[in-house]
């Protein structure tokens, strides 16, 4: 346990220490959100879609952007792609530790950290835009609570999701295909660049029940109550399954893939 | 004879990889595309020796010889196809998270600090990772500040030292948990004189105060005379030689080295010498075979045929005995 706090702390200390980049990230997260609202504006006056408000677009949209770290399915911690291509990878293995879990707890760690000294700023900027425009409050304290707890899950599926791409450089050593056609694909079916309301239904009834439909999808959707009641509740069970299956999933590759590895080089 | 306990045992190591090898140009790529051709590499073929606790060891070999694949196995980091490994009772990649708890590894041309952050930082991390007490970390970390000279270092982010800095708070962080073996994978490559001799005599200061067991592979000869009380050789997977630099000296260093400096002609030599190219007029470099011409013999030889006005007698360096050695086993 104690390994996992030091990570997190390390990685905040990590986070804290290019002030330049993380305000650069924050006002393009801003402007980023900020622009998607107009469009969407734009759309919603030829007709508004049934599956989704306008006013729980602009909060999903909000919180997406604060939250990017955390949601974004693969959002990846690149010294471990620098560690399995350089070789660093020798130290990792000598540590007492098992490396999935470090690896695990070193990306979750730094989208924790990243999310945490980011999403301030965004959140009381959108809080404070008018409605429909801003982030509005969720619409009961359960739905809060279950957005925290979908949060979470969906921040811990994106890591699961992340540890199966690294599994797979261990085997290409080199990241950049792998990581380009994982980020599109993923991204896309997650609804992180079209929220899944907006997909045809027969996709979105199919994309739910995939490992997709447990990252940014549910909690943003939970927040505002687009999705709420037993629907909500089984999307959080989802979540868990999803989250439980990728981790032993990747622990099972990965336990493979080091009984065969050869770190090359002096 | 005192009770020799194996702190390490290596015994019929063996290790292939498969190395990818096409001809240089396009022609050859595009074949590549469709067939490819491996060469397998026996990395450790059979490799067997022991360590003894307490023991400082050098590990030398030329360049791909295996030296990095054997610290590799015994760190528990790569699984030899055959053979047995036991250190401290344990097979390293067996049972790999407690072994790695007594082992301390630094490989010299990788890093295991945090790039952004302050090395204390990452020090902090490995003390979680490995568990150790706060109060043993404030004294181990307090030992290492003092004879590693880490000071201001501690608070520096790891990107912006030197390279010598660097490697200094390489070595420390594989010591914060104390262990009581210490791999070290070429740990002056690249240091300037200064960090080099600041390393050594670290090493020998926690060889002899706190009895840790040290393996290091070096290409530096003088790591391997100042540090090292044994020697292994390693060539093509196996060790080759076995022996103290002592009984190194004896068998290659037969030669001597004499410098001398005369006023006049330049003398002539006698049997059993030859003139070195470092001689220049005035200063003559003379190898001596001593067992064709005793010292005191060419001393007096030379004396007589010139007005010699200095004169000094070396052993030749250990970089030459070494490439005698690489030469007899033809690695």
């Amino acid at each position: 346990m104690k390994t996992y706090t030091g990570m997190l702390r390390i990685r905040f200390a990590a986070g804290m220490q290019y002030r330049a980049a993380a305000l650069g990230g924050l006002v393009t997260q801003f402007f980023w959100g900020g622009f998607e609202i107009l469009l969407y504006a734009a759309l919603y006056q030829n007709g508004a879609p049934q599956s989704i408000t306008f006013a729980q677009l602009t909060s999903y949209t909000w919180l997406r952007q604060a939250f990017l770290a955390l949601l974004f399915s693969l959002f990846f911690d690149a010294d471990i792609f620098a560690s399995i291509e350089q070789g660093g990878l020798a130290y990792e293995l000598c540590r007492p530790a098992d490396l999935y879990a470090l690896w695990f707890s070193r990306t979750a760690a730094g989208r924790l950290s990243n999310a945490v000294l980011r999403c301030g700023p965004i959140l009381i900027v959108a809080a404070l835009l008018p409605a429909p425009y801003g982030l509005m409050l969720p619409p009961s304290l359960a739905a809060f609570a279950a957005f925290v707890l979908s949060l979470a899950l969906s921040w811990l599926v994106g890591v699961a999701n992340c540890m199966l791409v690294y599994v797979i450089c261990c085997h290409t050593l080199s990241p950049r295909g792998v990581r380009r056609i994982a980020t599109s694909v993923v991204s896309f079916f997650s609804g992180e660049m079209i929220p899944i309301p907006f997909f045809p239904p027969v996709m979105r009834n199919v994309l739910i029940y995939l490992p997709f439909g447990a990252g940014a999808n549910m909690p943003l959707r939970v927040y505002s109550g687009n999705i709420a009641g037993t629907e909500a509740l089984t999307g959080i069970a989802l979540q868990v399954f999803w989250l439980v299956a990728l981790v032993l999933l990747g622990h099972l590759l990965l336990g493979r893939v080091l009984r065969r590895v050869q770190l090359q080089g002096g | 004879m005192l009770h020799y306990i194996a702190m390490i045992e290596l015994s019929h190591i063996h290790k292939k990889y498969r190395v990818a090898r096409r001809e240089a140009g396009l022609g050859a790529a595009a074949r590549a595309l469709f067939s490819r051709q491996y060469d397998t590499i026996r990395a450790l073929d059979g490799l067997s020796f022991s360590v003894a606790a307490g023991e400082m060891v050098g590990y030398i070999g030329p360049n791909g010889a295996g030296k990095s694949s054997t610290i590799k196995v015994m760190s528990g980091v790569l699984t030899p196809d055959s053979g047995e490994c036991v250190i401290l009772g344990r097979t390293p990649w067996k049972e790999r998270k407690q072994h790695v708890q007594d082992i301390g590894v630094v490989f010299g041309q990788r890093s295991q600090l945090w790039w952004d952050v302050p090395v204390g930082d990452s020090f902090a991390l490995l003390r979680d990772m490995y568990r150790v007490a706060d109060a043993d970390y404030k004294r181990v970390l307090a030992t290492l500040t003092e004879l590693l000279d880490l000071g201001a270092l501690l608070r520096t982010p790891a990107r912006q030292l030197s390279l010598g800095q660097r490697m200094r708070c390489e070595i420390a962080a594989s010591l914060l948990h104390s262990p009581r073996i210490l791999f070290l994978d070429e740990p002056t490559i690249g240091l300037d004189a200064v960090s080099k001799i600041a390393v050594r005599s670290f090493v020998h200061t926690l060889n002899r105060e706190q009895g840790t067991t040290v393996l290091l592979t070096t290409h530096d000869m003088q790591d391997i005379e100042a540090l090292s009380q044994r020697i292994l050789l390693i060539g093509n997977g196996r060790i080759l030689l076995d022996s103290d630099l002592a009984g190194l000296k004896r068998r290659y260093g037969a030669q001597k080295t004499l410098t001398v400096t005369y006023a006049g002609p330049t003398p002539e030599l006698s049997q059993g010498m030859a003139l070195l190219p470092d001689s220049l007029t005035g200063r003559a470099v003379i190898a001596v075979d001593t067992v064709a011409l005793t010292l005191p013999a060419a001393i007096a030889w030379l004396c007589e045929r010139a007005e010699v006005t200095d004169l000094a007698v070396a052993d030749p360096p250990v970089e030459q005995m070494v490439a005698a050695m690489y030469r007899e086993y033809e690695i």
